[in-house]
């Protein structure tokens, strides 16, 4: 079994690298203590890509965060894709890696999107096996991310928490909680944020997500909210995350910001909210 | 069929209904938060061509482009999670459409933009410099295989598809004229950049590409081949791989 540790990251402020934000952060990262690629965007040959991240690599602890694994997915998982991504695990030597719990690939079509599946005695123990895979091919623990969901499975037999529970059991796997995910799936699906982070296994927590949304309506004019990640984190989702970190403690907090992507001192303002809720939670309560 | 099963399937396409078996959380059929994932996919793999694919976009439009890429994703969607490869088949693709086929130089551009990006995100290497070949007599340079950079990219084309693309992204203000063109891609650090050939260099980067020594290069390039101004243009974008085998000199 792997050890539950969160000496991986810093408890501190980390983003989502994009590629425009280079410079900046070399010249002055401001309150930036560490980064998160999208593995996918890493897997080519050379160029600027693999350049840049070998020199980001040498100075910021490195989360690399894959999005095209489909660990949820009913076929086997992709063996190349796995190989591509020990392999870049195995150049940068990241502090953390960290997939979702949602499926991509279909009938050997990727889909681009993190899709969701019903939580189910078979899904679990399918997403079980590919998480154990996962962490003996990388020979490291994992952290599984939470989904922003907009619509529910009538076959479900468990709560998504229930679910993530028992994965963290029955794998020893780590939890990537996002905060914002757990708003908008609250929003979308009728129920209280509060209610899903009191029945969430904090403990197995190793780091957060606070990303922004956006919001549309359903067929009934119901609140659905859509997990764009271009824009600033919402007030109630800060307002979540103070909650949770009361629970657990300083966790490394990362804003992702992946599309309309602003210049770096908006990006880097964000990063600085987010040190002020883990400041205030030293500051004693 | 599952849920999940009836979900996967519907995805692609636009005209199948809702699947049962989704909810809004409290018991209602799902509707159209099952467009969400639809759109998500279909905008997401959307947005990869027109990122992928600048000139194409630039040349037929902003909702031409679209529609090209909606019905290329459903006929061609990703067979890997990495996107910046996706669009492989899209020349080809637009090449077999009636509805282009009034820009028959389209699938050559195409080909351009694929192949910058392919050159961005290319293997790095270590450059051959100039001294090595100048140290050579003139057998031993006639036997010289010349190993082309693995960020090089050669194309022919039946039209002036440089000029159309340079015309199109704004490098140049010139009207595209005259005929056919050839013409490589070369990356001297990170930035890929076309570069017009003449005929008889595009034969000889062919050859060198696929394998031949200079002796035979050269006269796969035919009468009139400027040896000269072709190495000076390889070694200025530090096209040549410096050779791996052979031995070191020390």
């Amino acid at each position: 079994m792997f050890d539950l540790t969160r000496e991986g990251l810093p408890n501190r402020p980390g983003v989502g690298f994009k590629a425009r934000h280079f410079e900046a952060l070399m010249a002055d990262p401001g309150p930036v203590g560490w980064l998160e690629i999208h593995a996918e965007n890493y897997m080519g040959a050379g160029g600027r890509p693999q350049a840049q991240l070998a020199a980001l690599a040498e100075r910021f602890p490195i989360s690399v965060h894959g999005v095209g694994l489909s660990i949820g997915g009913a076929e086997p998982l992709d063996a190349d894709h796995l190989a591509r991504l020990k392999a870049l695990v195995d150049r940068i030597a990241p502090a953390r890696f960290s997939e979702h719990l949602a499926w991509s690939t279909h009938d050997t079509s990727y889909l681009n999107d993190l899709l969701p599946l019903p939580y189910t005695e078979e899904t679990l123990a399918r997403v079980a096996g590919h998480v154990s895979e996962v962490q003996e091919r990388l020979d490291r623990q994992m952290l599984l991310e939470n989904p922003s969901s907009y619509l529910a499975f009538t076959e479900s037999e468990m709560t998504e928490t229930e679910f993530l529970s028992e994965l963290v059991v029955r794998t020893g796997c780590g939890l990537l909680l996002d905060v914002n995910n757990v708003f908008v799936s609250a929003t979308n699906l009728g129920y209280a944020p509060e209610s899903y982070i009191e029945a969430f296994p904090l403990a197995a927590v190793g780091e957060i997500h606070l990303g922004g949304h956006d919001s549309d309506e359903d067929d009934r004019g119901a609140p659905l909210l859509i997990d764009s990640h271009g824009r600033a984190v919402a007030d109630p989702v800060w307002a979540l995350l103070a909650m949770v970190l009361r629970r657990t403690g300083p966790l490394p907090l990362l804003v992702e910001w992946d599309t309309d992507v602003p210049d770096w001192p908006v990006l880097a303002a964000e990063a600085e909210r987010a040190g002020r809720a883990l400041d205030r939670l030293g500051a004693g309560q | 069929m599952s849920a999940e099963d009836a979900f996967r399937a519907a995805l692609l396409d636009p005209a199948a209904p809702v699947p049962e078996g989704l909810t809004d959380g409290a018991g209602r059929p799902a509707g159209r938060r099952y467009a969400v994932y639809r759109n998500n996919i279909a905008a997401s793999l959307t947005e990869a061509l027109e990122t992928g694919f600048p000139a194409i976009t630039r040349l037929i439009g902003a909702q031409a482009m679209r529609g090209l890429a909606g019905s290329f994703l459903r006929a061609h969607p990703p067979r890997t999670p990495l996107i910046a490869t996706y669009g492989r088949d899209l020349p080809d693709f637009i090449a077999g459409l009636p509805a282009l086929s009034h820009l028959p130089y389209l699938p050559d551009v195409a080909r351009i933009d694929l192949m910058m990006r392919q050159s961005y995100h290319a293997g790095d290497h270590a450059p051959l410099a100039p001294e090595a070949l100048a140290a050579l007599d003139e057998e031993a340079l006639e036997a010289q295989v010349l190993e082309l950079a693995p960020s090089v990219r050669l194309l022919s084309s039946r039209w002036p598809v440089l000029q159309v693309w340079r015309y199109t992204m704004g490098r140049t203000s010139e009207k595209p004229k005259g005929g056919a063109e050839t013409l490589a891609i070369l990356r001297a650090e990170f930035d890929p950049e076309p570069v017009a050939l003449p005929p008889g260099a595009y034969a000889f980067l062919t050859a060198c590409g696929s394998g031949a020594p200079l002796g035979r290069a050269i006269a796969a390039a035919g009468p009139g081949f400027d040896l000269g101004a072709t190495l000076s243009l390889l070694f200025t974008h530090r096209a040549l791989v410096r050779a791996p085998k052979g031995p070191d000199p020390c």
